[in-house]
């Protein structure tokens, strides 16, 4: 097979069928800038996806020093040698002409370039000043999902050891925190269960508010060849929108937005009464179900059906489904992450498989996916408001062992509490307590909600705010001092994926200018503070990837996420692997949980868990008592409203989400051209009876409002849930038209409320009310995708395509390709004697 | 028997809890978190009176099964929340809100308790169902208060 695509009209390329059991046959996706001849490039450097949490495993072809292309890693078990859209083309960002290349620090008012010394000597001297006056608490880090371990492990290393300030965040926050906290509650422990494997294997695949088809294309394109193939699995999809999923799915249930938990109480009120339980699985792996029984008891397909506003026999058919399946599979993300209740429903996704016994084998498994390529290593790492190594900050001897390895007197390390959670020290920095923000590799003045009030907090004179990028971003526009960094490809780590696969990321060239790795940011500036451990020794003591890495190692050794298996020539001379990967287990370990044993005994669990209502800790002895000896806990929860609903004055359910084309504020993918001309300027989807009711036509310039503000966005009419509007809320203003500049009326999250999940702290994107009003006729139909959930329900509407420079090859083999590292070294072949 | 008196009791100090938590939630609009999971707490208070009134007719007890829950002045201490914003004073202010609902939250735990020892004592079952019904909810609330003070405390105190 060899076909040339475009994969921009195609985003999921050629299928490639599969039948149950079977290998995921290889394809191998290539795309190299124009004219290019693929026999011309000088060196493939090794790395995987950074656009998205699937961790596709992919070569970076450099040729003069330059990025040209890339192509799939045909012999990765994540992607079998597939790409995606942004995979394909992102890359072309790294060579933008306005990378930040030089530091800036605030004069008079004015950011002005200057050198590095003077940047980091004025960030070391306001750190000095503010530890002296208050100490720690003053400090705080605001992180990404996008640095690599090595980094987010010296930054944990630093402000919770060096510094011993609570106040360290990701910006995991927003995306993935409900994944962490609804593994926590039900297994004691971060860890995801499954694999993606699973796919291979799943008579059933349920998925919970997450249109995969877009924010996993690769992991799509699995399920879409297992379609096309042989006993193909059922689909039931959860999604107020007309995603691709839904498209595919036996059962599609599209839920009034707040309402994840009654829909979930439903499903397991009808599993139960039908008794498809696994009575010996639940009695000897399990704690909690009786609790389960009486809480779902009241959850009837009928009174469901009238608070989420599903047809009862949908719901019925849904559980007949999940309940008859010998191999389910479930994955989970933001529809459940980012709405109302978001870990009382993701709990509820793991209680189907507890109760139905369906964990640790082919095809059962849950997947708490992740929205960022490294957001797993900003939780491990304890970077996100965890401690390092998924340690429990109310376990004095995890905290004792932290101190061990940092060679530091225990009470350094502050574990009277949680680490403190973005939202927290949002309000801390609005108070004025939090005096110091350092933000790395993150765009908070568009991906946080309520915009109006982030700006105000960050354009404080009181607040010193540091930020570390690749651009110059919204955020930085309000910094004291901006610090330019190294991109991917630029320098070398490590990252992990949603299913636990970790790949190394070499550098394949050079950064712009004076751009810098983050890890060595991080590290001049400890060294720079004269950051020390107990015995005089600088702190943290690495200086380089490899040996954070090997020190990040020794951190994990004994936890769930063991990496002491894994070294960097080990990942270069194959390609990813699954963590734990110990001596025991050299290969890594494809699904966790396989013998019903679980993480959770009370002193090596992460997390003694928390009420989902209130958020409030458990004590270690309830814990101890409720669980001890560590089984999977079946954690019950009632449904309550959501804390905004549509009314009067605001009739709809706003929801805001991503796009297939986008990833989160653009700074890459607006610099696509492919990218950005599939989805240029934002938009906002209504379904077919509202538009009707309002006499709005595709394209017809809206204005939305909501409590918070106003913005303006072209309406695309399709098939989502009438009574909800979505807007996608990837567009900020660096590119808007400068005549419009100061304006702040295209940004989502100038709509959205602040509002958080009390379990994960996880803020709430997906339930706020809104109304709409026709302003003028448009310019043409909406800029939005054809292809994917804003396809239009209007005819005669131009589909999404990327023309010839979208034109993509894919082969399912190709001649042996030499690998090389950074230094030109020869390290593997693989790709045509794989066929 | 004096059941009616530990209903009525009940009722006037779940009362106080719910008006306690509205009012800790218009006082503190601009932290987030404790308006909305007040409010959330403060409707388990309203279905307990609820629950009270109908259990308090058995006994003779004419009950208000729904009292006024929210302060009258709401929308003044919401709208001083917001404008409040930027100072450091409410943090302390928090702090003392906490702590009172503390203690008004652990007086309603011992008023459930003293129900729950009398229903058992003159044998009404559904008394007593009732009182594990709503206890555990006021032991949560008890809970949720103590946590937000070990959460928010350090950064009061230390800054």
């Amino acid at each position: 097979m060899t076909a040339s695509q475009d994969r921009i009209a195609e985003p999921w390329g050629t299928r490639t069928p599969y039948g149950s059991g079977q290998t995921w046959p290889q394809r191998v996706d290539q795309y190299l800038a124009g004219g290019i001849d693929p026999g011309s490039v000088d060196r493939w450097v090794q790395t995987a996806s950074i656009l998205h949490s699937n961790g596709d495993a992919l070569d970076i072809a450099v040729k003069d020093d330059a990025i040209v292309g890339v192509r799939g890693r045909g012999v990765d078990r994540v992607n079998r040698g597939r790409l995606g859209p942004k995979d394909l083309f992102g890359w072309q960002a790294n060579a933008s002409p306005d990378r930040l290349t030089r530091p800036l620090i605030r004069r008079d008012g004015e950011l002005v370039e200057t050198d590095w010394d003077t940047a980091m000597d004025r960030i070391v001297t306001r750190s000095r000043e503010f530890l002296g006056e208050q100490g720690p608490s003053a400090i705080g880090f605001y992180t990404s999902g996008q640095l690599f371990l090595e980094e987010y492990y010296t930054l944990s290393v630093i402000a919770h050891g060096a510094i011993g300030t609570n106040h360290v965040d990701g910006n995991t926050r927003l995306c993935t925190a409900t994944a962490a906290e609804a593994l926590k509650e039900s297994f004691g422990c971060d860890g995801q269960p499954g694999s993606y494997t699973d796919v291979d294997h799943a008579d059933v695949i349920a998925l919970f508010g997450h249109n995969v088809a877009e924010t996993q294309t690769v992991l799509w394109s699995r399920i879409l060849d297992r379609l096309a193939g042989p006993n193909p699995p059922t689909i039931v999809c959860v999604d107020p929108r007309p995603t691709p999923v839904a498209e595919h799915a036996a059962v599609h249930l599209a839920p009034r937005p707040g309402t994840n938990v009654a829909l979930m109480n439903g499903l397991l009120h009808e599993i139960i009464t039908h008794d498809w339980v696994d009575h010996s699985f639940v009695e000897r792996h399990t704690v909690g179900f009786d609790e389960l029984r009486q809480q779902v008891t009241a959850y009837t397909p009928e009174r469901v059906a009238s608070i989420c506003d599903v047809p009862a026999e949908a719901l019925r058919a849904a559980a007949r489904r999940i309940g008859s399946t010998d191999r389910l599979l479930s994955t989970v993300l933001q529809g459940f992450y980012q709405s109302h209740q978001a870990t009382a429903a993701a709990v509820q996704v793991n209680n189907l498989h507890l109760i139905r016994g369906m964990l640790g084998r082919p095809g059962c498994g849950v997947l708490q996916m992740n929205g960022q390529p490294t957001a797993q290593n900003t939780r491990e790492c304890g970077a996100d408001g965890d401690l390092a190594g998924f340690r429990n900050w109310a376990n004095d001897s995890h905290v004792a062992e932290l101190a061990r390895l940092w060679n530091l007197d225990t009470d350094k390390i502050p574990h009277y509490g949680p680490p403190t959670h973005a939202m927290q020290m949002f309000r801390y920095a609005e108070q004025g307590s939090l005096k110091m923000l350092w933000v790395s590799a993150t765009n908070p003045a568009v991906s946080m909600p309520e915009l109006a009030r982030i700006r105000s907090i960050l354009s404080q004179d009181r607040l010193f705010l540091v930020v570390q990028d690749i651009f110059r971003t919204e955020t930085t526009d309000l910094a004291d001092v901006v610090l330019p960094a190294a991109a991917w490809g630029e320098k070398t780590g490590t990252f992990t994926n949603a299913d636990r696969t970790v790949h190394l990321s070499d550098k394949a060239v050079d950064p712009p200018g004076q751009a810098r790795p983050d890890l060595d940011i991080f590290l001049d500036y400890a060294r720079r503070m004269d950051f020390r451990d107990r015995d005089g020794n600088p702190l943290p003591v690495w200086e380089d990837p490899e040996s954070a890495f090997e020190a990040w190692k020794e951190c994990s050794a004994g936890r769930p996420c063991d990496y002491t298996g894994i070294t960097y020539d080990r990942l270069r001379a194959g390609s990813g692997i699954q963590w734990p990967c110990t001596a025991d287990h050299p290969d890594g370990t494809e699904r966790l949980y396989t013998d019903g044993r679980f993480f959770s005994t009370p002193d090596y669990c992460e997390s003694y868990g928390k009420d989902l209502v209130t958020g409030a800790p458990l004590e270690p002895a309830e814990y101890r008592a409720l669980n001890p000896d560590g089984r999977a806990i079946i954690k019950a929860a009632e449904y309550l409203p959501p804390h905004e609903e549509p009314d009067d004055d605001y009739p709809f359910a706003l929801i805001t989400g991503r796009t297939l084309y986008q990833f989160h504020t653009r700074t890459k993918t607006g610099r696509t051209p492919q990218l950005n001309a599939a989805a240029p300027r934002v938009w906002v989807e209504i379904s077919p009876q509202d538009a009707l009711h309002q006499g709005i036509v595709d394209g017809d310039v809206l204005a939305i409002s909501s409590p918070r503000g106003t913005l303006h966005a072209q309406a695309r009419i399709t098939g989502i849930r009438s009574g909800v509007l979505f807007l996608p809320f990837h567009y900020g203003y660096w590119d808007t038209d400068p005549a419009a500049a100061g304006e702040h009326d295209r940004a989502a999250n100038e709509l959205t409320v602040t509002d958080w999940d009390p379990a994960s702290k996880q803020p709430i994107f997906k339930t706020a009310a809104a109304t709409v009003a026709r302003v003028r006729a448009g310019d043409g139909p909406a800029p939005a995708p054809t292809t994917t959930a804003s396809a239009p329900t209007t005819a005669g509407i131009a589909p999404t395509t990327g023309g010839p420079t979208a034109v993509v090859t894919e082969t399912d083999g190709r001649p042996p390709a030499v690998v090389t590292d950074t230094t030109g070294t020869p390290t593997h072949t693989h790709g045509g004697e794989r066929r | 028997m004096k059941i009616d008196l530990a209903l009525r009791e009940l009722h006037r100090s779940e009362h106080k809890l719910a008006l306690t938590l509205s009012t800790l939630a218009a006082r503190h609009k601009s932290d987030h978190e404790i308006h909305h999971v007040a409010l959330d707490l403060a409707s388990w208070s309203e279905d307990h009176l609820r629950e009270l009134a109908a259990a308090g007719t058995r006994y003779g007890l004419d009950l208000n099964a729904a009292p006024r829950t929210e302060a009258l002045t709401t929308p003044v201490q919401e709208k001083l929340s917001e404008l409040l914003g930027r100072r450091p004073e409410p943090a302390l202010m928090l702090l003392m809100d906490l702590r009172h609902l503390h203690r008004v939250a652990a007086g309603v735990s011992v008023d459930w308790e003293l129900l729950a020892q009398g229903a058992q004592a003159v044998t009404d079952p559904d008394l007593l169902a009732l009182t594990q019904r709503c206890h555990p909810q006021t032991l949560r609330q008890l809970r949720w208060a103590n946590a937000m003070l070990k959460v928010l405390a350090p950064q009061v105190l230390a800054s």
